[in-house]
């Protein structure tokens, strides 16, 4: 059956959506604020049926849904799980989303799947292989995807690439969009003693499909220097606010997802994370 | 018991329950059924809280650790074959890290 | 220095094995305790899913003891797949052989239950039959009728008293007596339920989900228990939305 009402949904607005969690679904429905849009774990919703699903269709009625995969390790050394494949067309197929992303990582090797994102070296190995998954990814499921930047906790010794070359490479090759994930480029710049400011310089911007923002821990390395854990369990800290702003100035207005997966704070506390994100975005429109 | 007699207690019963399910309570509508409690065990993308814990102390399974820290419900619970319920020591040759 | 995704991943999964080399700070500092982010990653989070997927073993072994189990689970068991709902199906087999616990001998049956519970969660949805088809077949055709059951029942059979020791745990229930115990898990609408099954029930359940004819499962619950009550256990079938078809062999 053809739903007209999905037809609103296309695109994702280029405002504020959440990280969609079960506890927040009748907040949702009765006092979404300034979030307009959803994104679901894809995993999340591979079963056959029961609440998961049901929940995912009544929301897919009244919000535009981004698909966001993470556990197909696109990064992964073996051929990607034709099973996990055929889930993630199936998926895509009923629920039409506006959006379906996936990470720059690999998550399974020898069939053990290790539910983390785990480091790629930027080599062209590593291109050529994650080219050609993304090209199977998109010729399976139908449809563009969209590839999200990593947290680096630290670095290979072989890569050859800077990450923003190897991005820029990848969406060339296969035609892929790419997730700007902000939070992890002030993880990742601050855990290896670079500049945000010049990666998202960097950033092939005229490619971002959509923006994550999300809240970080702090630790130390074995030399007492600051070592940040992409953990979202908390608000969205200040500079990574400000490096934001950065990238909407310079790229324009994008759809931006506070992610909020640990310690899941109550709707108001998330919503207004939403809001100060639509403050941002109204800056320059 | 012969067939007829089978067939016919089958029958019997089928209608009284269905007299009993009668009295259950109409099933909720389909919206309200996507309220309620969500079954945990999920995908995310976060990570785990900092560098020192669970992934890095080597498991301690030397001796007496299980006992020690036992605080479990199973203590409460005493049925035959059950031994008490306590937990027992770990014995050497158990899985190792 | 090349790091394969094999060596990583021993690594990750290992504690006492070296960090791979070619890792570093970015500034040619050996990476250190940077990589135990991962190790840290993967430790927790497998542990939070066996948590959540296992809340009554967790509450009988206790939070302590149950970190180190998952620690030695999640190791000799990663999950197979990344639908992290689904993990943890090794458990039962893999308490029956564990040594701290082994005198626990109703755990691994405990773990079934939960197991079952998850899936029932997740299983897909189907339409209860209508009673007026129920009602309009004759005696004869009726006893002769295989029963489709709802995708999400389960059926857990045991010589340990799991249901007792479920809601003991779960639900404030009184303190488990021994005793088998047969449970079925029926999913009315979206929220599993365990219920303990009638003397019969067990044997009844089994010989449908079997393929058994209606007459056939009425005897074998007969055989099983001369107390079997076929229409209670029926009307907590019809009642709960668990009879999905009628497959009619005459």
């Amino acid at each position: 059956m053809l739903d007209a009402s999905n037809h609103h949904f296309d695109r994702l607005p280029a405002a504020p959506g959440v990280g969609y969690k079960p506890q927040h679904f009748s907040d949702l429905l009765e006092n979404a604020g300034s979030v307009e849009w959803l994104e679901i774990h894809a995993e999340n919703y591979m079963g056959d049926g029961g609440r998961p699903l049901a929940q995912l269709r009544h929301l897919s009625e009244r919000f535009a849904i981004s698909v966001h995969g993470v556990g197909l390790s696109i990064g992964g050394e073996g051929r990607l799980d034709p099973d996990h494949l055929a889930r993630l067309k199936h998926l895509v197929g009923w629920t039409k989303p506006a959006s379906f992303s996936e990470h720059l990582a690999w998550s399974t090797h020898d069939s053990a799947f290790l539910n983390d994102l785990l480091p790629l070296p930027y080599t062209d190995e590593t291109l050529t292989r994650v080219a050609e998954h993304i090209d199977e990814v998109q010729e399976v499921v139908g449809r563009q995807m969209l590839l999200e930047n990593p947290s680096s906790y630290l670095a290979f010794d072989e890569s050859t690439y800077e990450e923003t070359d190897f991005l820029r490479e990848v969406a060339k090759r296969t035609g892929c969009g790419l997730l700007l994930d902000v939070n992890n480029v002030f993880v990742s710049a601050t855990n290896l003693e670079t500049d945000p400011v010049s990666y998202i310089d960097a950033f092939p911007l005229d490619l971002v499909g959509e923006i994550h923002l999300a809240g970080h821990d702090e630790d130390h390395d074995d030399h007492g220097k600051p070592l940040l854990i992409d953990s979202h369990g908390r608000e969205v800290a200040e500079p990574v606010w400000t490096l934001y702003e950065h990238v909407i100035a310079k790229g324009g207005a994008r759809p931006s997802l506070i992610e909020w997966d640990n310690d899941v704070p109550d709707w108001p506390t998330l919503e207004a994370e939403a809001a100060r994100a639509a403050k941002i975005l109204e800056t320059v429109v | 018991m012969s067939n007829m007699k089978t067939s016919l207690a089958v029958a019997g019963a089928v209608a009284a329950a269905l007299t009993a399910s009668m009295t259950a309570p109409a099933h909720a509508q389909a919206k309200e059924k996507c309220y309620g409690v969500s079954l945990a065990g999920k995908n995310d993308c976060a990570a785990g809280p900092g560098t020192t814990c669970a992934g890095t102390s080597t498991v301690d399974y030397q001796g007496n650790a299980w006992t020690l820290v036992d605080a479990g419900t199973c203590a409460e619970i005493e049925l035959p074959d059950d031994r008490m319920g306590s937990l027992e020591p770990l014995e050497r040759d158990l899985p190792a890290g | 220095m090349i790091v394969d995704q094999g060596t990583f991943r021993r690594a990750v999964l290992s504690p006492e094995v070296d960090r791979p080399e070619g890792l570093s700070n970015g500034h040619g500092q050996p990476a250190g305790r940077r990589f135990d982010v991962y190790r840290n990653n993967v430790a927790v989070s497998l542990t939070e899913a066996l948590e959540t997927a296992f809340p009554v073993i967790r509450k009988l072994v206790g939070e302590a003891n149950f970190k180190l189990l998952a620690g030695a689970f999640l190791r000799q068991h990663p999950p197979s797949s990344p639908l992290m709902m689904y993990y943890g199906t090794e458990m039962p087999a893999f308490l029956e052989g564990f040594g701290p616990t082994s005198n626990l001998g109703y755990l691994p049956d405990v773990a079934r239950l939960e197991l079952a519970l998850r899936e029932s969660y997740h299983a897909a949805d189907a339409a209860p039959i209508d009673p007026a088809r129920l009602q309009a077949l004759p005696p004869d055709q009726l006893m002769a009728s295989t029963v489709s059951l709802a995708p999400s029942l389960r059926l857990i059979r045991s010589r340990w008293p799991i249901f007792a020791i479920w809601a003991f745990n779960m639900n404030n229930g009184p303190k488990p007596q021994a005793g088998a115990e047969d449970v079925v898990i029926l999913r009315a609408e979206m929220d599993p339920e365990p219920i303990l099954l009638p003397p019969g029930g067990g044997a009844f359940l089994a010989a449908l989900l079997d393929g058994a004819t209606l007459g056939t499962a009425f005897e074998t619950g007969m055989g099983e228990a001369e107390a079997f009550d076929l229409s209670q256990i029926l009307a907590i079938l019809i009642g709960a939305n668990a009879i999905a078809d009628l497959g009619e062999t005459l």
